[in-house]
């Protein structure tokens, strides 16, 4: 019973961090219909520019703050997403406004080589460490109640507390705010929304920086967790399955999805997995995707697609 | 001026129905065709053959096969480096399990077992569309690449999948040097192409372009939906399948499952999506285009002289790769092959202005 908590708990924490991947993804296909492909490079961007800005400001201005390195760092790295959604928007979006869904998932992908390629070129490709003094170190639960206890990385509560807390933030921008009302105006229809007026290049924008904050944050968490490397850019395929499982349209459906995804994966491999020679986290969560989707073809919290002629 | 159709009168069905009704057309294949298959293997020297020519040849193949099911049928692969390994791993085990198994067999069984999972996977695409749809591809490709990685019996016992063919033979011809390999690889496009060609003009490739462009108004009129989708996804993976038998057995001759991992699949959607969605020429021009282009940025730096760091080449590669992508969608979405028709519209006039 113990480990099957803790393979559960495990699983939690991780699918958490895979919602925040996924948050990313929701957010772009919904303000702009655009499946955006480029969120894993542009976590790995802005790891990069996290981990390269926190030792570089120090050594420029000369202090050693630990702290305010970090806070000027994350500032830094901020205003290089908010600068790539900008160029993002006036070299590629703006161009390719009523094209077709597989044309813009395609440009994506360019956009990903591109962000991959240079990233590295500016950051440097070794492995980078972010310390954010998230605390690393186990901590044991329910001791009196089972033997050992379950064992729980401080690390990643802290993660998934911190992937609540966006959520809860994200959904209160999208109800509540006008720029909030304007996003999902823009999602609905773009000639609708701009013909009452909404500024649609100033929406991409904001939209594409906000999911390049999710990515900053999922960067800063998984930077630390595992060092910030090429792989990094891997986690998108990870994500995908999240979002496609929650249904591409729905915020809470990243969630669940991911914790889904996170627990189902973990158990999976733990339980079924050596009698089928192990590895099956590598393709539980396309798998169980499939299933769902033929049940329900938009996923389980996505809006439903009403076919018109 | 000189290219047009006037004066070209057809005085039967048959002769109004061919593939290049224009003259000049005919001609210019003809030329083609011969440049390909005599001039090309007396003069072209052996790196072009293994770096270029060959590559190309097999994943125009590829392409081909993946255009008629993105292009003329509008379902979204992400998987087909899994129908790619598919194929080469059950030709694989075809020839070696098999005592005396001719090879030309074992390539077109591979393409039969691919034809089988592509139609497996393909079943989703009766409920799912569009992205979902592309997801849902994606599985095919996660699950093929762990189970030629993990399950020992489809790759005979090797360790981590990887294999290797030797010996290759066709009617006691051995298909050795690179010029042999060239024109065996020929010879399966130029009979796919074909093919394909006239599966999509008749009457099952108008059924798939009828899905493609709306598959409710398809239904209404007649088309069963499961019938031709499940038919472009059979063909597309047999098509496929074949090419990734050659890739594996032609190309490589020893191969493992990275070969044909997500990379691939990316690869073959650039090549008929920069190519042009929906023409069988584009995928030519597609794959040329992806098969040149990093070769072309990879030694760009020692034509000028300017000595790079490799690990800094091939970001830069990288980065040149994707702008272009985004560059070629953004100037012309519907791909090279768009260009060539324009341009064969311009030459009705050339060199006058009206």
């Amino acid at each position: 019973m113990g480990s099957f908590l803790e393979t559960l708990l495990g699983g939690l924490m991780t699918g958490m961090l895979y919602s925040l991947v996924a948050l990313g993804f929701v957010l772009i296909f919904k303000a702009s219909g655009v499946f955006n492909f480029a969120q894993g490079a542009m976590v790995l961007f802005a790891a990069l520019a996290m981990a390269r800005f926190s030792t570089w400001i120090p050594q420029l201005l000369g202090f050693k703050s630990q702290v305010l390195a970090n806070v000027l760092a994350f500032a830094g790295a901020m205003l290089v997403m908010v600068a790539v959604a900008w160029v993002v928007e006036r070299l590629v979006l703006s161009k390719l406004v009523n094209q077709e869904g597989i044309t813009l998932l395609m440009a994506t992908l360019g956009i990903t080589f591109f962000l991959d390629g240079f990233g590295q070129t500016l950051f440097g490709s070794d492995i980078y460490k972010i310390d954010v003094g998230l605390p690393k170190d186990p901590v044991f639960l329910m001791e009196s109640t089972f033997p050992g206890g379950i064992l729980v990385n401080k690390e990643d509560l802290y993660a998934a507390v911190i992937a609540a807390a966006l959520v809860a933030l994200l959904s209160l921008f999208f109800q509540k705010t006008a720029t909030g009302r304007a996003l999902r105006a823009v999602a609905d229809d773009h000639q609708a929304a701009q013909s009452i007026g909404i500024p649609l290049g100033r929406i991409w924008v904001i939209v594409w920086s906000v999911a390049g904050f999710v990515a900053l944050v999922a960067g800063v968490i998984w930077g630390s967790k595992l060092g910030v490397q090429f792989s990094l850019s891997q986690v998108a395929l990870k994500a995908l399955p999240v979002v496609i499982l929650g249904g591409l349209t729905s915020v809470p459906g990243a969630i669940l999805g991911g914790l889904i995804i996170g627990t189902g994966e973990k158990l999976a491999e733990v339980y079924i997995g050596p009698s089928f020679g192990g590895g099956i986290e590598y393709w539980f969560g396309y798998v169980l995707v499939l299933f769902v989707l033929l049940v329900r073809p938009q996923g389980l919290f996505g809006e439903k697609i009403i076919d018109r002629v | 001026m000189l290219y047009r159709e006037n004066g070209q009168f057809k005085t039967s069905y048959r002769a109004d129905a061919q593939v290049f009704p224009i003259s000049q057309d005919r001609v210019a294949m003809l030329l083609l065709l011969v440049f390909a298959v005599v001039v090309v293997p007396l003069t072209a020297p052996e790196y072009l053959f293994r770096a270029i020519l060959i590559p190309f040849l097999i994943l125009s193949l590829a392409a081909l096969g993946l255009n008629i099911l993105v292009g003329y049928c509008g379902q979204i692969s992400l998987g087909t480096g899994a129908f790619m390994a598919v194929g080469a791993y059950a030709a694989y085990n075809f020839q070696v399990r098999i005592e005396g198994m001719p090879l030309l067999a074992s390539l077109l069984l591979g393409g039969v077992c691919a034809t089988a999972v592509g139609v497996l996977f393909g079943i989703p695409s009766l409920r799912i569309k569009g992205l979902y749809l592309a997801v849902a591809t994606l599985a095919a490709q996660f699950f093929v690449d762990w189970a030629f990685l993990r399950i020992k019996w489809f790759t005979h016992d090797s360790a981590s999948g990887s294999v290797t063919v030797a010996g290759l033979e066709v009617l006691g011809l051995t298909i050795e040097s690179p010029v042999r390999k060239y024109l065996f690889c020929l010879a399966f496009l130029i009979v796919f192409a074909t093919l394909a060609k006239n599966l999509v003009r008749g009457h099952i490739g108008r059924e798939w372009m009828a899905i493609r462009d709306m598959d409710v108004a398809a239904a209404v009129i007649g088309i069963r939906p499961v019938y031709a989708k499940l038919t472009a996804f059979a063909v597309s993976s047999f098509i496929v399948g074949v090419a990734g038998a050659l890739w594996g057995f032609v190309h490589l001759s020893s191969w493992e499952p990275a070969a044909f991992g997500l990379s691939r699949s990316f690869d073959l959607l650039f090549m008929v999506i920069i190519g042009g969605l929906g023409s069988i020429m584009g995928s030519f021009f597609g794959a040329a285009f992806i098969v040149v282009l990093p070769i072309v940025l990879d030694n760009l730096p020692y034509w000028f002289g300017i000595p790079i760091d490799t690990a800094l080449a091939s970001h830069l590669t990288f980065m040149i790769f994707g702008a272009l992508i985004v560059f070629f969608l953004v100037k012309e979405p519907h791909g090279i092959a768009r260009l060539w028709s324009t341009a064969k519209e311009k030459l009705r006039l050339w060199p006058f202005p009206h």
